[in-house]
């Protein structure tokens, strides 16, 4: 089956930063995949690439549609399918529009003419009242502003939303909402959707497929149930590991932590994660494999892809237990 | 009601320094007579202005002529009021001119990254050069007469326009509604002209007002020259020019239009800064001014007397750290009201313990934790009826006990970068307030402040001594803020969201340095977050705070495992954990939190509550004792004891059209 979205050795570059390296994944068709990671791990600048508002190398196809190229009609057109829902409402809707002028600015050129009824439908279907249409994004909650951004987002007919961090600045109440919506729109009209968040609860809610970024790269991917179950990248790890859960008190007690609080990633040519890796070489003598190999060799073509020298180690269970996927040791 | 509600006077008076400046209504009198001069002067002194009568030549001031008149007799004062017309649409034509083309490339350079660079780097170099000098350059340039100083003028204008628009479009284009409209295949143009130039408009036509008194110097200045208006025509500069020639035997001659060049510079500049302000004056208008203003009584009405007897836990373990009883933080609303952000806050924090305080944007925790440390500024004004901490009563406290209080009590922020000052250096945080308000020798003072960086396990830290915030990580930022509280001798510990702006690794290990802080310094912890799962972690008991009242208190692991209030248990169900049932929607909240200005009888949830009836709308819950000792809730129809976490649903699935 085509993915909705096809990504392949994207590489972002801001100067001399590289924000995003040659990063690839496939988005199946009706399914949500979620891109996560710590911040400065380059999810958002994926995001940003593929909706083309960061210029990259690589090659992004939309369906069968080519969407790589910046200027040609044709892979504008792709990119159209392809709509954003921003963090931040407040700042993703102009605040001199109405909302009735937010939503058809999303409309294609063809459906301008009907755009009263087109625009009631949509807000409708993100169950806003029509009532709204003249108010001004100032004058609404977070909610129903973010609800706005997905009915522009809708209006525009796409085949696969990205959703970058669109939970992150609400309140949990009004984080249900937006999210129960997303799931409705996502099952009802079969969309693709790549979810962008730092919250791995919100991610294991909401996804399919995920996918762990550190450091600009995919360092693993695979099924929810994979990756949040067995995973098997010690970045992952200790991303669960950090995750609060209500009455828990993991937190506090769990003692498999970072080897440091370093913020810069280790520089090459070995894994970009050994500083801080729980299992790396600043915690076990003798893996000075993790500080010579780029452990991306060799971990291609996997079905849960962890790109680690160690990825089957774990400490709390023994290596054999672990599902799916291979290791490159 | 007999408590006695002390008032907490606000220390820090924000000092107000307003420019002496004349009101709006001269301004705008002014500007009208200058736009009745340029339309009907031409027709009133037309005939006076352009009589020659070489008999009266060259005359002193008299009451036939107010200002003389020139060689060939003409009467100056109607030459001073015709030439208003000429000297003001001069102005305004160089102020386009100047506009219009600095505009174009200020967009050109702000909204397209390759041509701004080019286009920046000239605006930059004749920005350097004064704008006189640069439209006498251009006046030379496009040649002498009203058309090449207009042109000069305006040409001198343009850099300036230039770079106001480049700088506000830079910021516009990066704003997320552009990208937006980006995403959506909205070409470059269309995204300029719909969402760029509208909101940029405003500063840009300020700017330009306040430019045409400029250009009205500038062009007389020209004319002055002798490089402006030519003969038989004439402004207000070449007025002056002449004027000037005889300033010796008619001095009045030149103090027509000098006034009238002054008096017109200075009206398009007060006229552009009041403009500013109103425009500036209706953008920051309070969002709040939607709600209704509530019209009370500055004193604790809304205290309720019942829970006035109810004895904190604590009381019974032994004397609490710090005590607030009935907090209340007003301030005044608009039309003349007051907002209430908090309305009734009463807890008590014993040594060593660590409570949370959970609640979500508007429910008032950080304006509560502001008031305990002394934080809440004027116009605000913090009434309590017990604000105590330790043996020190902060509704009177002295000059010696703020020096105790500054010790004693440690704060850390949500943004750690802006709590620590970009232009002071790491150590200078650290050691300034040993030195300044405990007086420790300075050598002391690093020692100590490298063991607190140690401490708070920052890698290095005699090399981040010396650095500045901007070269540290968000985590050691924030770990360096708490070295700072460590510094004194901290036994309350106020973290307003600390992690919400870390990453979940950082977030861990930073909650695992606050509970270790704790139990090496015998501290107690004030930990505030909107996240009910960070707070479970680390405190010992949870406050649940909604619309300004504390709604729930109890133990950790009794309100996690009983909530009473019906909101408690929203907040449980409603975010999604990592055993959250996939296929069942999340339960959602109807309707939004009444707003600090909203005065309402009963319950402040009830409106939004599943099990809310008539009585929640008539009177008000007070906050009684439910179950465990220890437990409150503020309810009358408190969850069902035993129940544990509401299950998906039962708090209420609303239909979403309601929920905000």
């Amino acid at each position: 089956m085509t993915p909705a979205l096809s990504v392949q050795d994207l590489i972002v570059r801001y100067g001399p930063v590289t924000a995003v390296r040659s990063v690839s994944f496939d988005l199946r068709p009706g399914s949500v995949l979620g891109l996560v990671g710590e911040s400065g791990s380059g999810k958002s600048t994926t995001a940003r690439a593929v909706v083309g508002l960061a210029p990259f190398s690589g090659t992004i196809r939309v369906g069968d549609a080519d969407a790589s190229s910046p200027r040609s009609r044709a892979a504008r057109d792709a990119r159209r399918r392809v709509q954003m829902i921003f963090q931040d409402s407040r700042s993703s809707l102009d605040p001199r529009f109405t909302v009735g002028q937010c939503v058809a600015e999303g409309l294609p050129a063809g459906e301008r003419r009907d755009a009263g009824r087109r625009i009631r439908e949509l807000l409708d279907l993100v169950s806003l009242d029509e009532g709204l249409v003249r108010s001004r994004p100032g004058q609404l909650s977070g909610g129903q502003r973010q609800r706005v951004a997905i009915a522009r987002a809708l209006a525009a007919r796409p085949d696969v939303l990205v959703a970058d961090e669109v939970t992150a600045s609400l309140d949990v109440s009004v984080q249900a909402v937006v999210l129960n919506l997303l799931r409705r729109l996502q099952a009802d009209l079969g969309l693709s959707m790549l979810f962008i968040s730092h919250n791995l609860a919100v991610v294991r809610y909401m996804c399919d497929d995920v996918a762990v970024m550190f450091n600009g790269r995919i360092v693993e991917q695979g099924g929810v149930d994979d990756i949040l179950g067995r995973a098997q990248h010690p970045y992952t790890r200790s991303l669960l590991a950090a995750v609060p859960e209500v009455g828990q008190h993991r937190l506090l007690s769990d003692s498999a932590i970072e080897a440091s609080a370093a913020s810069s990633p280790a520089p090459g040519p070995g894994c970009d994660y050994r500083l801080r890796c729980p299992v790396g070489p600043a915690v076990e003598p003798g893996r000075e494999v993790c500080a010579s190999t780029d452990p991306a060799l060799g971990a291609e073509g996997r079905v849960h892809l962890a790109v680690c020298h160690f990825a089957r180690e774990r400490r709390d269970e023994p290596a054999a237990a672990v599902g799916a996927g291979g290791s490159a040791v | 009601m007999s408590t006695t509600v002390a008032t907490v006077v606000p220390t820090r008076s924000t000092a107000r320094r307003r420019r002496v400046r004349l009101p709006g209504g001269v301004a705008l009198a002014l500007l009208l007579v200058f736009v009745f001069l340029s339309v009907a002067g031409p027709w009133i002194w037309g005939h006076a202005a352009g009589d020659t009568n070489v008999v009266d030549a060259n005359q002193a001031a008299s009451a036939e002529h107010w200002l003389g008149t020139d060689d060939l007799g003409r009467d100056l004062f109607a030459r001073t009021l015709y030439a208003t017309r000429s000297s003001l649409v001069l102005a305004v034509l160089a102020t386009v001119v100047g506009g219009v083309v600095g505009v174009a490339l200020g967009l050109l350079s702000g909204a397209s990254h390759r041509l701004g660079k080019v286009l920046g780097a000239v605006i930059n170099l004749l920005m350097a050069f004064p704008a006189l000098l640069l439209s006498i350059f251009f006046a030379v340039l496009f040649g002498i007469g009203s058309v090449g100083s207009v042109l000069a003028v305006g040409a001198s204008f343009a850099p300036g326009f230039a770079r106001i628009t480049q700088t506000l479009t830079a910021s516009a284009v990066s704003r997320d509604y552009v990208e937006a409209a980006r995403v959506l295949g909205k070409g470059p143009v269309t995204v300029v002209l719909r969402h760029v130039l509208p909101n940029i408009a405003e500063p840009v036509i300020l700017y330009t007002t306040i430019h045409i008194g400029t250009a009205i110097l500038a062009l007389s200045g020209l004319s002055f020259l002798g490089l402006g208006v030519q003969p038989p025509a004439y402004d207000w500069g070449r007025l002056l020019s002449d004027g000037l020639t005889r300033v010796y035997i008619t001095p009045t001659a030149a103090v027509g239009p000098a006034v009238a060049i002054v008096l017109a510079g200075l009206t398009f500049n007060m006229a552009g800064e009041h403009l500013a302000d109103l425009v500036g004056g209706r953008r920051t208008a309070p969002r709040t001014a939607v709600a209704a203003p509530a019209q009370r009584p500055s004193t604790g009405d809304d205290v309720d007397p019942s829970s006035a007897a109810v004895t904190s836990h604590t009381d019974a373990v032994g004397e609490a750290l710090l005590e607030v009883r009935h907090l209340r933080v007003v301030y005044p609303g608009p039309d003349g009201g007051v907002v209430t952000p908090v309305r009734d806050v009463s807890f008590s924090v014993a040594p060593g313990e660590t409570v949370g305080i959970v609640g979500e944007s508007g429910s008032g925790k950080s304006m509560a934790t502001s008031a305990v440390a002394q934080l809440v500024e004027a116009p605000g004004a913090v009434h309590a009826e017990v604000l105590r901490f330790d043996d020190v009563d902060l509704t009177r406290r002295t000059a010696e006990d703020e020096r105790v209080l500054g010790r004693s009590m440690a704060m850390i922020f949500q943004d750690p970068g802006e709590a620590l000052n970009p232009a002071v250096k790491v150590g200078t945080h650290l050691v300034e307030p040993a030195v300044v308000h405990l007086h420790q020798d300075k050598a002391l003072a690093r020692r100590r402040a490298l063991d607190a960086l140690r401490a708070v396990a920052v890698n290095d830290p005699e090399r981040r001594f010396d650095q500045h915030q901007h070269e540290l990580s968000g985590g050691t930022k924030q770990r360096v803020c708490i070295a700072i509280g460590l510094m004194g001798e901290p036994r309350l510990l106020i973290a307003d969201e600390p992690t919400t702006a870390l990453d979940v690794t950082v977030q861990r290990q930073i909650l695992r340095l606050v509970a270790e802080v704790r139990a090496e310094t015998g501290a107690s912890v004030l930990f505030i977050s909107h996240d009910i799962a960070v707070v479970s972690e680390i405190s010992d008991r949870i406050l649940v705070m909604y619309a300004g009242f504390v709604v729930e208190e109890a133990t950790t692991d009794e309100l996690l495992a009983r909530p009473a209030h019906p909101y408690t248990g929203l907040l449980l169900a409603a975010s999604p954990d990592m055993g959250a049932d996939r296929t069942q929607p999340l339960p959602m909240l109807d309707g939004r939190m009444p707003g600090p200005g909203v005065d309402l009888p009963g319950c402040y949830f009830a409106e939004r509550c599943p099990r809310a009836e008539q009585d929640c709308r008539d009177a008000r819950p007070p906050l009684l004792q439910i179950g465990a000792p220890g437990h409150r809730a503020a309810c009358w129809h408190p969850l069902a004891d035993g129940s544990s976490t509401t299950p998906p649903g039962a708090a209420g699935l609303v239909d979403e059209r309601a929920a905000s």
